[in-house]
């Protein structure tokens, strides 16, 4: 491990420490610094705090939030509530996938530009269907609009 | 102390039992799956339900703390049914290959499918396949074939501190396996295979051996250590194909790689089968049977403490003796050669 | 609010993504043309950003008071903020056809506000603002002029019961917290609001922060708690935000912190954000959550209130419920007591959505029939189809149908026809909604987050959703509809938690009022209301058929064949009924049956 990623990690532990913080949120620092969840900083954090690694993989595994694998540059959150889906929540997701090309199982795209996800409930369900891109929200959508949306996103180097 | 009635029946308990705990002092059967009175409770498997005055719904016993005054129901047709329908959907999500597999005749999965009936099952579907061989000498994991009643984990974390193995996942997918999805690497001192209530974990040792029939159960010490753990060994004519421990013993059932892993030793061509003298310094060992060899130890005591006097004797017992023994090794150093020269590595 | 000119820009989740900061930065900068730096043109014109007023829909929605006059303008974009700066703010004359109609004051005029009362009038960002509409007095009263048990009386007598979705009277709930010998107790307030189609506990917390911290505090006060946390969404990052600026500025003030209003009653409030586990909206769950591992469900009892977060008495209360703590302090046991029903008292906050023309957040007092909530504050259902059904209490609830249009809602109604009030989501469904599919829906989503601890809920609702599947593909068999109700009622009866509890109520109550549309799937392998795609067979009309080509490109199978700018045809042995055809075409041409 880098020094840098030992000082990183040094960091988030004091800050957690200090918090009184749990796993949950250690993981959260850690993805939020990295963008996803590495083996060797659970290691590291399982060395220093005397946790089994088990118990980091079991948070890890259970909340949807944790990633163990890097994400696109780009996320697209279909959100998949109730209204989102009798609007059609579906058929965005099946046309966002075919719009960037992506396979079977596959989330992130070849180029690492973009990742598919999708979340149960943004509570924004009076412009339903909603997909988000990054932070933004993008409300009322139709497979044919998010695919102009995105357009946007694709064109940035 | 608190009263309560169930079925009919009333039962005093300390205050903190819970109501299975009540139900088997008046031996009453309620089934369990994840339930082991050396851990704590964790209410996963809905097979120990109970119906009890004022609660709408039923509600696990061995989570349920007795409160005076309770009615307590365990064995009602909806209970029943409840119960039934559990058993039937685990049978679905596990691979019905109880011929070749390992906890047949000890499983508990096995004997509720039996108590139930279960001969089709109306329940069909998707099954896990968490099925990976991993590499270690001593235990196998079945993944397939885990209930998820928690037990091992629990077990790991609770009794050994080591925390070896987790939950993973969530949902239908959920797991018990070791951070990462890699191999098992903790000490292997099997407490998980102990517990486990199927066939999911076994020892490596055990594979191909006889499971029940023709089985013979004999209880013993564990000789590795001073803690002296209650075993019992299987065997099949003169081979030891398995240890384990009973709970009800002074250890708890609880024993470590070595007590219930390291048994090869007993079947191996390489141990000495008659004692071996060896009649002077730096000479040859020679076979002897064992009048020989007291006789002939004995003899050398005897003409040690004539010519030098007792104290130039000392005796050095080992832990991997019992107490029975060690107490008569240094009885006879004290009474019959007269010596207090003797000790032993956990110190009398 | 005071004299002068106010704006009011709407700045919730809903606001903003229709573009509310936008007209935020519009109004700004029009204002600073008109020569006025800080957003104050001449000296009483205040430019404010308030939370969510419920209706969503026609965001973005912009409030000008000019002397006491409010004007209510809809579906402002960046663009039409100059003229409503010239005309309505310097020049005084509203422009008439960008105000909201009519049917904006009957989705307003019928509901009860209490606790939506200061949304959209309050910048949720002003510790100020919420003082000026007698904010934190409640806590000041009660803390230095009320037992704690007093407190728990006023409570009970009001008849608040929990909002988050079981419905225990939350008076009793902290007499018996506070019953324990403890040497600490917590206070936890559940915004972990995970029910697809609800927003009431977002809206609340993004719209009004300060009410939820006041009623935590009189709470914790009441129990004798010194710590509380809000376990929050991280889904929800506005409301965290705001959560935290509200915290902030609530402890600069003094009113969290040690020895507040001068007692020597001490609280620390601290936020923990959710990881994404709709189970974690479950008591034990959360507790399980907050203690840093995975949210799986314990077995109650004990319930929290006497053994909770590391082992101690803890009360955990919803977002609605703490928010509706203040008033009930401030005004009486009897005000609060005065509307809903005989045992529900109070109002109901309700995210009204799906099928419907004013979808948004509403307030209905308690007993509110439902054709009331669904034809007069909803405006009645989308594009003049017809009604099917309401879907109440998120995946946990269940589908009450048009004959039960008169039922008064509150928790016994809701429960009397197998559904809930749940945390007060309803969809209003219409005639294109099938209900296995719905039922599937729900199925899905409880399913995938099952924690998977206990065996009913790991593997029945699994099997449930199998079941459900292979009905609406066309491979339904004869005892499908029974074989789901045992296993659905035997998971309901011996799950873990109050989500294996409730997951197979959809496919309970679509069973009970809905079987023949499970019986068209399963027998004549229909699905009536043509969702389905694997029971319907596509066809393109000629006549309509302008031969661009689309549904062929967008056909994964190479089913549809067709000459450029002829009819083409769909070749339906080769069809997989994925639907991708009908969502190509433009020209309606492709059609279901």
């Amino acid at each position: 491990m880098d020094k840098q990623m030992t000082e990183t990690l040094e960091a988030i532990y004091s800050r957690c420490v200090a918090n009184e913080d749990n796993i949950i949120t250690v993981l959260q620092e850690i993805q939020h610094e990295f963008g996803y969840i590495q083996e060797e900083a659970v290691n590291w954090f399982s060395a220093r705090t005397n946790i089994p690694p088990s118990k980091y993989y079991g948070v890890i595994t259970f909340y949807s939030q944790f990633h163990q694998k890097p994400r696109g540059k780009n996320i697209v959150t279909v959100c998949c509530g109730t209204v989102c889906h009798v609007k059609g929540a579906p058929r965005i997701i099946s046309k966002v996938r075919e719009d960037l090309k992506l396979k079977d199982d596959q989330d992130t795209t070849r180029d690492m530009a973009f990742t598919l996800e999708h979340v149960n409930c943004v509570g924004a369900c009076s412009i339903a269907p909603v997909v988000l891109v990054n932070e933004k929200v993008f409300g009322k959508q139709t497979p044919s609009k998010i695919v102009n949306n995105l357009k946007a996103y694709k064109d940035k180097p | 102390m608190i009263n309560l009635t169930i079925d009919d029946k009333q039962i005093e308990v300390a205050e903190g039992a819970t109501v299975l705990e009540a139900a088997r002092k008046l031996n009453i059967d309620i089934p369990t799956l994840c339930h082991d009175p050396r851990l704590k409770p964790y209410g996963a498997c809905r097979l120990c339900i109970v119906e009890i005055g004022g609660m709408a719904k039923p509600v696990t016993s061995c989570t349920t703390p007795a409160t005076n005054g309770m009615v307590v129901k365990t064995n009602t047709a909806k209970l029943y049914r409840l119960r039934k329908t559990t058993v039937e959907l685990l049978l679905s999500d596990h691979p019905n290959d109880c011929m070749t597999c390992i906890g047949t005749g000890d499983c508990k999965l096995q004997e509720l499918a039996y108590a139930y009936g279960i001969r089709e099952n109306r329940f069909q579907g998707a099954m896990r396949d968490h099925n990976r061989v991993d590499v270690n000498p001593f235990i196998t994991r079945e993944q397939n074939k885990c209930v998820m009643c928690g037990l091992c984990v629990r077990v790991c974390e609770e009794v050994q501190g080591v925390g070896a193995i987790g939950y993973a996942e969530r949902g239908f997918e959920a797991k018990v396996i070791p951070p990462f999805g890699h191999d098992l690497k903790c000490e292997f001192c099997g407490q998980c295979v102990s517990v486990c209530p199927t066939g999911a974990l076994s020892g490596r040792l055990w594979s191909g051996k006889p499971r029940m029939a023709g089985v013979k159960f004999t209880d013993t010490t564990c000789t590795y250590c001073g803690c002296g753990c209650n075993i019992t060994l299987r065997s099949t004519g003169d081979q030891v194909i398995r240890i384990d421990s009973k709970p009800d013993s002074h250890n708890r059932g609880w024993l470590c790689v070595k007590g219930r892993f390291g048994f090869e030793f007993i079947n191996s061509a390489d141990r000495l089968t008659t004692p071996l003298i060896r009649r002077q310094k730096g000479g040859e060992f020679e076979q002897a049977t064992w009048d020989e060899a007291y006789d002939y130890v004995a003899k050398r005591l005897s003409e040690i403490k004539d010519k030098h006097g007792a104290d130039a004797l000392g005796g050095l017992c080992s832990a991997r003796c019992t107490n029975e023994e060690n107490y008569l090794f240094q009885k006879m150093f004290r009474a019959r050669i007269g010596t207090n020269n003797v000790d032993h590595c956990a110190r009398y | 609010m005071n004299d002068g000119i106010v704006v009011n820009v709407c700045m919730g989740t809903g606001g903003i993504a229709a573009g509310g900061d936008m007209v935020m930065q519009e109004f700004i900068k029009e204002f600073e043309t008109a020569g006025v730096k800080n957003a104050t043109v001449k000296e009483k014109c205040r430019l404010h950003k308030v939370g969510c007023r419920g209706f969503c829909a026609r965001d973005v929605l912009v409030d000008i008071t000019v002397d006491g006059q409010v004007s209510t303008y809809q579906y402002i974009q960046p663009e039409m903020v100059k003229r409503l700066v010239q005309e309505h703010v310097l020049g005084a004359k509203p422009i008439t056809e960008w105000l909201v109609g009519d049917d904006y004051h009957v989705f307003h005029d019928n509901q009860t506000k209490r606790v939506l009362a200061d949304l959209g009038k309050i910048d949720p960002e002003s510790i100020e603002e919420y003082l000026g509409v007698d904010g934190y007095k409640a806590a000041e009263k009660t803390l230095t002029t009320m037992k704690p048990e007093e407190v728990i009386q006023v409570v009970k007598d009001s008849g608040l019961r929990g909002r988050g979705g079981g419905g225990f009277p939350t008076g009793v709930k902290w007499s018996f917290c506070a019953a324990n010998k403890a040497d600490q107790r917590y206070i936890i307030c559940n915004a972990d609001e995970g029910d697809p189609g609800a927003f009431m506990d977002r809206s609340v917390v993004e719209g009004n922060p300060h009410a939820v911290i006041e009623g935590m505090i009189i709470g914790a006060y009441a129990i004798g708690a010194s710590v509380g946390y809000v376990y929050i969404r991280a889904e929800y990052p506005l409301a965290v935000d705001r959560l935290r600026l509200a915290l902030k500025h609530a402890e600069e003030r003094g009113f969290l912190g040690k020895k507040l209003f001068g007692t020597d009653f001490s609280l620390k409030i601290k936020v923990k954000l959710g990881a994404g586990a709709f189970v974690c909206g479950e008591e034990t769950a959360l507790i399980a959550s907050i203690e840093g591992e995975r949210g799986m469900p314990r077995a109650k009892p004990p319930f929290p209130a006497n053994k909770g977060l590391w082992g101690k008495p803890t009360i955990i209360n919803n977002v609605e419920t703490f928010a509706n703590i203040p008033q009930i302090m401030n005004k009486g046991a009897a005000w609060y007591a005065s509307i809903g029903s005989e045992k529900s008292k109070g109002t109901k906050v309700i995210a009204l959505t799906g099928k419907i023309k004013n979808t948004g957040l509403i307030e209905i007092p308690m007993g509110m029939p439902l054709k009331d909530i669904i034809f007069k504050v909803g405006g009645g259902i989308e594009g003049n189809k017809l009604f099917k059904a309401v879907q109440t209490g998120g995946p946990s609830g269940g589908c009450i149908p048009q004959q039960f249009i008169d039922l008064p809602v509150d928790y016994e109604g809701l429960a009397s026809v197998g559904s809930m009030m749940g945390s007060g989501g309803m969809v209003v469904l219409d005639e294109t909604d099938c209900m296995v599919n719905i039922s599937k829906f729900f199925l899905q989503f409880t399913q995938s987050e099952s924690c998977g601890k206990c065996v009913p809920c790991r593997i029945g609702t699994k099997r449930l959703l199998e079941i459900l599947t292979r009905i609406t593909e066309g491979e339904g068999k004869e005892g499908d509809i029974e074989l789901l109700q045992q296993l659905a009622e035997d998971v309901r009866d011996s799950s873990l938690c109050g989500l294996g509890m409730s997951a197979p109520n959809p496919v309970i109550s679509t069973i009970k009022y809905f079987r023949h549309e499970y019986e068209a799937h399963i027998k004549h392998k229909k699905c009536p209301a043509k969702v389905c795609n694997k029971l319907l067979t596509f066809f393109i009309r000629e006549d309509m058929c302008v031969g661009c080509g689309m549904c062929a490109k967008a056909c994964s199978v190479n089913a549809i064949s067709g000459e450029k700018k002829q009819p083409h045809k769909i070749n339906n042995s080769m069809c997989i009924q994925c639907g991708s055809c009908f969502d190509a075409c433009k020209f309606s041409a492709v059609l279901k049956e």
